[in-house]
């Protein structure tokens, strides 16, 4: 896989940067299409929803523990704690469930 | 408070204490995914993104193709651009175009949020600062997921596993819980990704990247058509 890996390495890194230095670096004004401007407001969120569900219910080895995992992460997520909590908290619950089931 | 390089490295430590125990479930994740170490911390050297990087090894793992790579690494990290053009009105004057060019490399959600909360001008000494600590511990997190996973017990490194989806879980639940249409958003990817996961014709006929690129762009798109955004904090887009 190393030839191809090369070539999505840097595909994927000149991508990355590129979608963060050309506007930082060019932009000038603002963007006038409502519809755009809303577009990209809502495209953080479904990202990470599209990503997590239902990939996390696999994530953590077994089914049970990665939704027990998942659920720890959901309510203390709507808690408001901050990340390092909640990624800590989640990932403790699914291997203390990981190891009775 | 003094705009200088110390200051920002101060700002940044949080996030690097942050961001060295998420890309320890990266660096472990992707070798269990099948990538080498040194792969794993090439690929967060040079691209020092979560949801990005996740999608972006699911591509490799699966042998996708450089087209598929690009259209996912773009929408994904799309709200960098917004999070750039936002930081492009609280530059200081001193920030040439060579000092963008450079740290616009390390536009994350975190370190936007940290420069655009600051009251002064953005200096580029202060930008260098915030940004060092964060680089080093998302590589150095993913160095140590990726080469001491093999020494931590099956079960432990299973349960790691998960730690870089509970992040998004932390990132995206709080904003829903405040705002309906961000919730449908949520709920109308999620359910789509769900769908394509589970409909086994159509999991054979579309990849995890471009499952991530329809989900994304269908669901933000509608709700951009139904529930035209209001009022528009600009800190409000961390992904």
């Amino acid at each position: 896989m190393d030839k191809s890996f090369v070539i999505l390495l840097v595909s994927m890194a000149l991508t990355t940067y590129l979608v963060r230095m050309i506007p930082f670096a060019f932009f000038r004004s603002k963007i006038n299409s409502k519809f755009i401007r809303d577009f990209l407001y809502y495209v953080p969120y479904s990202v990470l929803g599209a990503m997590t569900i239902p990939y996390i219910f696999y994530a953590g080895g077994s089914v049970y523990a990665s939704i027990a995992g998942f659920f720890v992460a959901f309510i203390m997520a709507y808690c408001r704690f901050s990340l390092l909590p909640v990624a800590g908290a989640s990932c403790a619950v699914a291997y203390i469930v990981g190891l009775f089931v | 408070m003094k705009m200088n390089y110390s200051y920002g490295l101060r700002r940044g430590l949080p996030i690097a204490l942050g961001y060295l125990s998420v890309a320890f479930g990266f660096g472990i994740s992707a070798v269990e995914k099948g990538l080498s170490p040194i792969q794993a911390i090439l690929i967060s050297l040079t691209n020092l993104t979560s949801a990005g990087q996740v999608a972006g090894v699911d591509v490799m793992i699966a042998l996708g193709g450089v087209l598929e790579m690009i259209v996912a690494q773009f929408i994904i990290n799309l709200r960098y651009s917004l999070m750039g053009i936002a930081l492009t009105q609280r530059l200081d004057k001193s920030f040439s175009n060579i000092h963008r060019f450079t740290v616009a490399f390390a536009i994350t959600d975190e370190n936007f949020v940290m420069a655009a909360s600051e009251k002064e001008k953005i200096t580029p000494s202060y930008m260098y600062g915030l940004i060092t600590l964060p680089i080093l511990g998302w590589t150095l997190g993913t160095a140590l997921g990726a080469f001491s996973g093999e020494l931590l017990p099956a079960g432990v490194r299973a349960a790691l596993g998960l730690a870089i989806y509970s992040m998004f879980v932390a990132i995206i639940v709080p904003p829903a819980r405040d705002s309906r249409p961000v919730m449908y958003a949520i709920i109308i990817a999620s359910a789509m990704s769900s769908i394509i996961y589970y409909v086994p014709w159509l999991a054979s006929h579309i990849s995890s990247g471009f499952s991530v690129i329809i989900c994304a762009v269908v669901a933000s798109a509608l709700m951009a058509w139904l529930r035209p955004v209001e009022e528009r904090p600009e800190e409000d887009s961390n992904g």
